[in-house]
């Protein structure tokens, strides 16, 4: 495994719980035991103090799992026929496999303007950065942040800085928050819960140019305005790590192209995680990046059974979660294509279903627990919650799931058992048993 | 060191000495008890570190509410008296031989 991240340790784990009895090998660019992300940008940069670890050294240990820190692969012969290929790493060893994964994960998209490279200019991916932004935010002395890019990332950090107590202005390009994520319903209600708090936000107006001496002092808007900042955070996306996919010459387009089973174009690697583009989980149809960590533990279990020779098969619906202030938002499913929308608002609970034609496709729920299981469940069986049931909210959706194609009306002689959602169906964990 | 009995549905038992402060979960999934996977982390959005509390622990530990109530009902199995998601549950010296059941559907 080229990538020690949540991908990268998922298939490993999975090769051992699978049997496999060679040698395992995980490599990772970072001086850090492989960790959990999410927590960067929410309860870890708030100071929760929780573990970030996923596993202890015992664990790898006991598992027979080799774990190679702070050593990055510089370059790669492929596997030809029944020579091993092999991986260089920048301390100038070799290192042979029969075998290959690539989970190499990606890294911040970079804001590309004059002057992204003053010192106040910050990014968010690593445990490091955080430890950074954390000092920062945690600080009362720190002047006005500027998140830059109101996604996930951006929204989380505007979330701890300003319930720490810190002045903080969102900037994002799009006329609203998350544009590419939630529908708009979802972003006004984010705009107003953030705006509640004190957070000032800039909406359809990118940055330009950051100004500064020895340090970052201002962000100019393309609107013309230049606001004063001691800190800008950036968070305009991710980028694939491919320079090795590339290097081996797979098939990429943004991401390493891979199948539902996790296989990259050359047949002895797979790949997972935020590095992949890959058939939609509950489609099949095109290429979608999830940039999630459901998402790249359900793609390192495929590749892992791929690898095994026992492929898996079983839908994976797509989630995701974000954490701002008191607010939890749970996403199931890929709401892309959808051209009707079910809103279920009460007071400061909020839940959108998304539909494309008759067809279920996610749901987006802030504070509505209930709601998102009901979706999760039904997006499993393949079933849809039929919009007109749906829309008070009020109604639990529990239970109001049905087939997505009724079965003919006439004749009848036997009327089919609705396919009722099982709890978790989704789950890979379950299809491996 | 608190002890925290793991049982799995054929009976099998892991004892555990568990860091105070830790949760079920994590201290489960650090040392690779089967059954309980806490993909999310620990933060109530998955389901997969559902256990069975045993009943002469329910007091002490406490029921699953608001989120992780809702919760609960995506687990694979079924919910029972003693469900909980084991994320939720923090290990202190007064938990001290703590008894849980994995549920057979998540190992």
């Amino acid at each position: 495994m080229v990538g020690a991240g949540q991908a990268g340790v998922e298939l490993a784990v999975s090769l051992r719980q699978g049997g496999y009895q060679g040698t395992v090998t995980l490599v990772g660019a970072e001086s850090h035991a492989p960790y959990q992300r999410p927590p960067l940008s929410k309860g870890y940069l708030a100071g929760d103090g929780g573990t970030l670890t996923l596993r202890p050294a015992e664990f790898y240990r006991a598992h027979g799992i080799e774990v190679l820190r702070g050593v990055s692969v510089v370059g790669a012969v492929p596997v030809v026929g029944a020579d091993p290929g092999h991986l260089v790493t920048d301390d100038g060893t070799t290192i042979a496999y029969d075998r290959l994964a690539i989970t190499t994960g990606a890294g911040p998209r970079r804001l590309d303007v004059p002057g992204d490279g003053l010192p106040g200019v910050h990014y968010l991916r690593t445990v490091d950065d955080s430890d950074r932004l954390r000092a920062i935010v945690a600080a009362p002395g720190t002047g006005r942040i500027v998140v830059v890019g109101g996604g996930f990332i951006g929204l989380e950090v505007a979330a701890v800085a300003r319930t720490l107590g810190r002045r903080v202005t969102v900037v994002e390009a799009a006329p609203r928050l998350m544009p590419r994520a939630v529908a708009p319903v979802v972003s006004d209600f984010y705009a107003e819960a953030h705006l509640r708090r004190g957070v000032e936000i800039r909406l359809g107006t990118g940055v330009v140019a950051l100004h500064g001496d020895d340090r970052l002092r201002e962000v100019e808007l393309s609107d013309g305005t230049r606001l004063p900042a001691d800190v800008a955070v950036v968070g305009v996306g991710i980028v694939p790590r491919t320079e090795l996919a590339t290097s081996l010459g797979l098939r990429v387009e943004g991401g390493i192209v891979v199948d539902a089973a996790g296989r990259t174009s050359d047949a002895v690697t797979v790949a997972a995680g935020d590095c992949v583009v890959a058939p939609h989980p509950l489609t099949g149809d095109g290429l979608v990046r999830l940039e999630s960590v459901p998402g790249a533990v359900a793609q390192a279990r495929v590749a892992a059974a791929t690898l095994l020779g026992r492929p898996l098969r079983g839908p994976a619906v797509p989630w995701f979660w974000s954490d701002q202030y008191d607010l939890k938002l749970q996403i199931a499913g890929l709401a892309d294509g959808h051209d009707a929308t079910v809103v279920r608002r009460d007071g400061d609970t909020l839940a959108v279903l998304y539909y494309r034609g008759e067809t279920l496709l996610a749901v987006h729920a802030v504070n509505r627990v209930a709601d998102y299981v009901a979706v999760r469940k039904a997006l499993a069986a393949r079933a849809t919650i039929p919009a007109a049931s749906a829309t008070d909210p009020a109604t639990p959706l529990a239970g109001l799931a049905r087939p997505v194609t009724p079965a003919p009306v006439t004749p009848a002689p036997v009327t089919p058992a609705a396919p009722v959602a099982r709890a978790a169906d989704d789950l890979l964990t379950r299809a491996e048993q | 060191m608190p002890k925290v009995r793991y049982v799995a549905a054929d009976g099998t038992e892991r004892g555990i000495d568990a860091e105070v402060g830790d949760s079920v979960m994590q201290t489960a999934v650090w040392h690779g008890v089967p059954g309980i996977i806490g993909e999310c982390g620990g933060n109530r959005s998955c389901a997969t570190c559902h256990v069975y509390v045993r009943e002469e622990y329910a007091a002490l530990v406490g029921p699953a509410v608001d989120l992780e109530d809702d919760m609960l009902d995506l687990a694979v199995a079924e919910r029972r008296p003693g469900s909980r998601l084991s994320c939720q549950i923090r290990i202190t010296e007064e938990l001290d031989g703590l008894t849980v059941d994995v549920p057979a559907e998540q190992q």
